[in-house]
Order: C-alpha cells, then structure tokens, then sequence
C-alpha cells in the first residue's frame, strides 16, 4: 500500500504526455496574479521600505543614501530602546490577562448557567465596539476628577488615582481597556476548545477520585492547550500592531511612558516627516514581529493534541 | 448682528468692505475696481483643517461663489491629518487644492523651505485683485511675522491668531481674598493660596501632555525676555531663563494643578476649569466660549479674563495663528487668492469673531465697535484680547522640525512633573535636539 503511495505521483509524471497533459510552462499564465498581487501588495512595499531606511529622506528634502547611518542612530536612540521596552511590556500584560480571564469566562460559561446564551450574548460585547470610541470613553472614565472610576474607588474607601495621566499607571490603565475589550474573543475561542473535549477521560477521572482541580489541571487545561496557544498568537500580533487604543488615549503619554515601537514610528514617520528614518525603524521592528512569530509557532507545535497523547 | 445671520450679496459685501477701509482710512477706496466676477466658472479646491475657522468658511462658501462665480469645492480634515495630507499631496507637486488653510506656528518654516506657496505680494497691490482695505498695516505684527518669509514675500493671508491669556475664576480669589496676579511671583503666590487639595480646589491648570505643554514653558520664557531661538538660530533653551521658566512651570503644576495634569492636554485643564475647581486656566483665547455657555460650565459670569502677568524681564502673550494662503502649483492662482481675500475680509472676521471662533490677525475688524457689539463673549475678554495683541510675540519657534522641538522640550517638561531637575532635563533635551534643527537647516 506504502509502495504505491509513494510512486503514484512518478507515475502521473510519466504518463503524463501520455494522456495529452500541457508543458509544464503553459501553467505559469495561473499563478500570475497571485504573483502579482503578493509582489505589488506585500513584497514591493517591504522591498522599498528597506531600501527607504538606507537613506537620508525627510518629506520635501533632498533624498541621499546613507548605508546604515539610520540603524546606528537607533542603537542610541533612547527614545526608541524605551518604546521597545514599552512594547514588550505592553504586549506581555495585553495577552496574559485577557488570556486568564478569557479562560476562567470560558470555564464559567461552559457550565450549565440560567440565562447562559444571553449572558454570552453580553459578554462579547465590547468586542465588537469601534477602539477609538472606547478609547474616548475610556478617557472620560479615567479622568481623574471627573472619571467614574475614582469615584467608584472611593466608594471603598480607595483614594483617587492618576490611571493613564501617571507615568506609572498608564500601561496597566491602557491594558485594562485592552483586557476589557479582548477577554471575549479568549472566552469564545476556549469556549470551542472545551466543547471539543470528550467526556470519557472526565468519567474516568471521576472514577479514580479526581477533585475538581485535578480535573481541571490534569485534563482540561492539557486539552484546551491548542486552542490557548491559538488565542496567545492572535492576541500577541494584536496587541503587537495597537496602536488606536493607545494614541487615542494618551498619544504615547505622559511625556513617552505609554509609547510603543507603533507610536513612535508614526511620529518619526508622519509628524517629523523623516521617512528614511522612520523605515530603519519599520524594519527592525518588523525583525522583531519574525523573531516573536517563530517563537511561537514552535510552542504551537508543541501544544499539539498528538504530543499530549504521546507522539500517536 | 444682522450680518452673521444673512446672506451675503456683492452689494452687501462691498458696502461692509468699504466701511471699514473708510473708517481706517478716512477715504473712499476704489473698489469698483476690484473685478470680483472675472474669474466666474473657474472651480478651485479648498484645503481647511476641522476647527471652527473652517466651519464659517464653509458655512458661508456660496456667499463666495454668489459673489464670484467661482466654483469651490472645500474639505475639512482634522489638524493632525490635515498637516500629513497638505505635506503628501504637496510634495507630489500636484496637489488637489488651490488654497490651503495652514498652522502658522508648525508649518510656517517648512513651506517656506518647499516653496509650497506662491507668492501673492504682486496681487496685493494689484486694485484689480485686492480690495483697498485689504493693507499689510491692518495685520497685526505677529500675522505679518508669520504671513511673510526673510525675502520679505507674503506667501499667505494671516486668518486668525490665538493670543496666550489666563482665565481665572473671580469666586475663587474673592474667597480668599486675592486679586488677578500682574506679575509671575504672584501668579505662584495666588496659585499656592488657592490650592486646597482637601476641598478639591487647585490654585492653576495647564497643559501637562507632552508637546502640547510647550507653549506653556515657552510663555513663561518669553516673560524672562527670552525667545527659544534667538535671531542667529541658536538655541535658548538650556540657559539660565530656560532653566527659571522651567522651575515656575514645575512648581505651579506639582504644588497648585489637580492630580494627572501630566497628561492633561488643553482640553482636561478646560474640564478641570469648567467645574469651578480652579483658580487659573492658562491656555488660548479661543477656548472662551464654553465657559459662558450655561449648559458646560459651572463659571457662567464668573471668569475673569487676564493678560499674562508680566514676568522678571517682560510682559509677553505667546502668540499662534492660522494663514490662507494660495499654493505655487495651483493653476488658479487668482480665483484662489480672491478665497483667500474673501476669508479674512471683514464680515467673515466680524463672523468669527462674534462667534467665538477665533479673532482675525486684521486690526479693523478687532477695533470696530460695531463688529465689538456684536461679540457674544463679555466685554474683558474682548478687552484682554486687545491687550495680549499689544504684547504679542510668538509662542514658538519658526524653524522646519517644530514638532520634534515640541516633543522633545515636552518630554523633558512631563519629567519636571514627576520630579526631573529643570537644568538636567532641559540639558540633555536641548542636546537632543540640536542635531536635528541642525540636520533640517542643511536638507
């Protein structure tokens, strides 16, 4: 059976002419525009972007080539190394708790609940508001004299904040929106993930007299590993690329504290109009996306349901 | 009044016109000579930035195309974008307007540098073109600073300036006693005696968020005598005025702001003032109205209006605007320049101005006592706004990267709030950018 598997394509090669079959070139005329749709839309853009960062290139200037004159400036651009900083912390709190809370939702609504279809219903709902419209909502709510999140604190007793008007607050303040915003999306992909485990190892657990948090540790959480690690990719590229959320609110503020590698780049870019410079920062920025993404993809394979099962 | 709510004819138009150059001039100018219909069918395209300047401009557009004949087809964008768009579709060299609505204090230096405008000094002397009224001494200093380039061509018609003022709420100091500051020292003495953090009152607001908190700083400098760049194009923003205009910005925004004024922007500090929380508001003239309008506010009849206090070496009220101005590549360059003409005359000033929307760069329509009546913001705002225009000078300096100099400066001023020292930030901020004023002089 293995054997003719295996010939079966080398056969269809050699019968080919056979059975009237067109040269291998007449095909090409089909790939075209998926060609050249990847080239004009992805790979010229990516291609000129780093030819841009090896220049000198302000809007409305004269363009000069300057090798990697841009990268060396970025190396002591402190401006920069923080907004990595911010990134990264940023993105590490905007994917960790979503993903907590996402889950522990999933675990809830997976449960037998009164009302669970409309509870639901409500629970995705800031998932499908416009960002920069929570963002100006957001704003107003974290005022800190006028914001009803002060006042709420109050109420217990807790003094009035600063949220995203302090240098110290503002990146947790901002991921409490994005939590806010993008806790469904993780609740409804775990969701799917809970509902594709069969019951049969929950019987047997129960037979050999796992409590409630065995179960969860030992079977749940392995099974729905795949669809976490789905739900940590998606998160990560999103909070990777915000960039509304954030300008909206504080623009990078208070001085540069909230100012992502996305904030920066814009300013570089579009306010300062120094084009050369902001595609130096494009790029390595871009290097940093493929790093994160390969990292990734390999603990995504290594979630897979087969390792659980023993490599079957 | 009359003239804000009806439409404009040409007759209505050059009666208005002629009034005011009769009053300025004390003669009758020819104004059958200007040929407003010769250019009627041409179609111009109008480039203005989202703000209430934009919204009149647009309002009255067929009162223009009544009068002329021209055809306008005009978009708002909002500030930001609007610069990113002008910018693009310039350097294309193509643009799809003919007039563009700029920001004299970030995009003066660079246009200039381009050569995006054309200049129209030959159209202002040219009776065909340019109605009598219409002279370079009715422009306050500051509009003809910004309006003309070092060769000392007008590429722009100064619109509308926004004078630095402080608003102060007069129940607040009757409370304790205090009368308006007229100096620095007693603008912090006030603040300080105002503040009471256990009742929630603050003695002084103002912009905290980075860039926009420069003019702030800049404020207070040019009270040192100081500009930022002096004339040779250095740099004055690590010497000692810097550095004590710096330390009374810390310490009226750490010992008399509400807490977060970091990341108050002007829109926060008229939040903060509006509840009556606040003892003094410095910020721009055009921030006025709503805090007359009984629905916002809660100081309705309770504001006063003050011109900045004088500071240790002068008495200075920073100084922005807006321009009109026609661009070099535009085919239309007369029907755009006769827009141009028309958005600053004076029944659209008159408009502005008794709107609250912004106060014309033109000393006639400032100064008419009819266009004064008309006014629906009270009489000392007015009054405060005459007097800043006498003390004039502007907020920022005029070089291409104004907006890296702003980020720059204001991120050393945010880190003044959280406890930075005035002479390290300014240092190492003035450090920061100077390379790059440097690299934009070259380009």
């Amino acid at each position: 059976m293995v054997t003719i598997v295996e010939q079966q394509p080398s056969q269809l090669t050699e019968t080919a002419p056979a059975t009237g079959a067109r040269p291998r070139s007449s095909y090409w005329p089909f790939v075209v525009p998926a060609v050249a749709v990847v080239g004009s839309v992805i790979i010229f853009p990516w291609a000129f972007t780093v030819w841009m960062s090896f220049h000198e290139w302000m809007v409305g200037g004269t363009r000069r080539f300057s090798g990697l004159s841009n990268y060396a400036r970025l190396l002591s651009d402190e401006r920069f190394l923080a907004s990595i900083g911010h990134t990264f912390v940023y993105t590490l709190l905007a994917v960790v708790l979503p993903l907590i809370f996402g889950t522990l939702a999933a675990l809830i609504f997976n449960s037998r609940l009164p009302f669970r279809g409309v509870l639901r219903g409500l629970f995705v709902m800031p998932m499908m508001a416009t960002p920069v419209a929570i963002a100006l909502v957001w704003t107003m709510m974290f005022h800190p004299q006028l914001g009803v999140l002060n006042y709420l604190l109050s109420l217990v007793g807790i003094p009035p904040q600063s949220w995203v008007f302090n240098p110290v607050t503002v990146i947790p303040s901002l991921v409490l929106v994005e939590t806010w915003q993008w806790t469904p999306l993780v609740m409804l992909i775990v969701l799917g993930g809970l509902a594709a485990i069969p019951s049969e190892p929950y019987e047997s657990a129960a037979i050999d007299g796992a409590n409630v948090f065995q179960r969860f540790r030992y079977i749940t959480l392995p099974m729905v590993a795949p669809f976490l690690m789905v739900a940590v990719i998606i998160r990560t590229i999103d909070a990777l690329k915000s960039f509304d959320i954030i300008y909206a609110i504080t623009q990078g503020g208070p001085g540069t504290a909230s100012e992502t590698i996305n904030l920066y780049l814009y300013s570089v870019a579009f306010a300062y109009y120094d084009v050369g410079y902001g595609s130096a920062i494009a790029v390595v920025f871009f290097g940093l996306v493929i790093a994160l993404s390969l990292v990734m993809l390999h603990l995504r394979q290594k979630t897979k349901w087969t390792d659980i099962q023993g490599g079957a | 009044m009359a003239e804000t709510t009806g439409s404009l004819t040409r007759r209505t138009f050059l009666a208005s016109t002629a009034a005011a150059a009769y009053g300025l001039g004390g003669t009758l100018p020819a104004l059958a000579d200007v040929n407003w219909k010769k250019y009627a069918g041409t179609k111009i395209g109008v480039n203005l930035i989202k703000s209430p300047r934009g919204d009149v401009l647009q309002k009255f557009e067929k009162e223009f195309t009544d009068l002329t004949g021209i055809q306008v087809s005009s978009e708002q964008t909002p500030e930001q974008q609007q610069r990113q768009k002008a910018v693009i579709e310039l350097n294309s060299g193509s643009p799809s307007f003919d007039v563009i609505h700029i920001s004299y204090h970030v995009q003066k230096r660079q246009f200039e540098k381009a050569n995006w405008l054309a200049d129209i000094s030959a159209f202002m002397k040219n009776p065909e073109l340019t109605d009598a009224s219409l002279t370079e001494s009715d422009f306050s200093q500051a509009g003809l600073l910004y309006a003309k380039n070092p060769q000392g061509q007008m590429l722009s018609l100064p619109f509308s300036v926004d004078y630095w003022m402080v608003y102060w709420n007069k129940d607040l100091f009757a409370k304790k006693g205090l009368s308006y500051p007229q100096t620095f020292e007693d603008m912090v003495k006030a603040a300080e005696a105002l503040t009471d953090t256990k009742e929630g009152t603050y003695g002084f607001v103002a912009r905290g968020l980075k860039n926009a908190n420069v003019p702030v700083w800049t404020s207070f400098l040019l009270g040192y005598g100081v500009d930022p760049v002096d004339a040779n194009g250095n740099l004055m923003t690590d010497g000692p005025e810097a550095i004590e205009a710096a330390r009374l910005y810390q310490r009226l925004l750490t010992k008399s702001a509400p807490q977060g004024v970091a990341g108050f922007n002007w829109s926060e500090c008229q939040s903060a003032f509006l509840q009556g929380k606040v003892g003094m508001w410095l910020d721009g003239v055009g921030f006025a109205p709503p805090l007359e309008d009984p629905e916002k506010s809660r100081v309705v009849g309770k504001v006063g209006y003050g011109v900045m206090p004088r500071g240790p070496k002068a008495q200075a009220s920073a100084t922005f605007g807006d321009g009109i101005g026609v661009t070099s590549a535009s085919k239309n360059k007369e029907a755009a320049y006769l827009y141009c003409q028309w958005a600053i005359s004076k029944i659209m000033g008159a408009r502005l101005l008794q709107a609250g929307g912004g106060v014309p760069f033109r000393l006639s329509i400032l100064n008419d006592p009819e266009v004064r009546k008309g006014v629906k913001m009270p009489p000392t705002w007015i009054d405060a706004v005459a007097e800043s225009g006498k003390i004039s000078k502007l907020g920022l300096p005029v070089v291409q990267p104004v907006t890296e100099f702003r980020d720059i400066m204001g991120i050393a001023l945010t880190n003044l709030l959280s406890g930075g020292d005035p002479a390290a930030e300014l240092k190492k901020a003035t450090e920061q950018f100077k390379p790059i004023l440097e690299r934009s002089e070259k380009a």
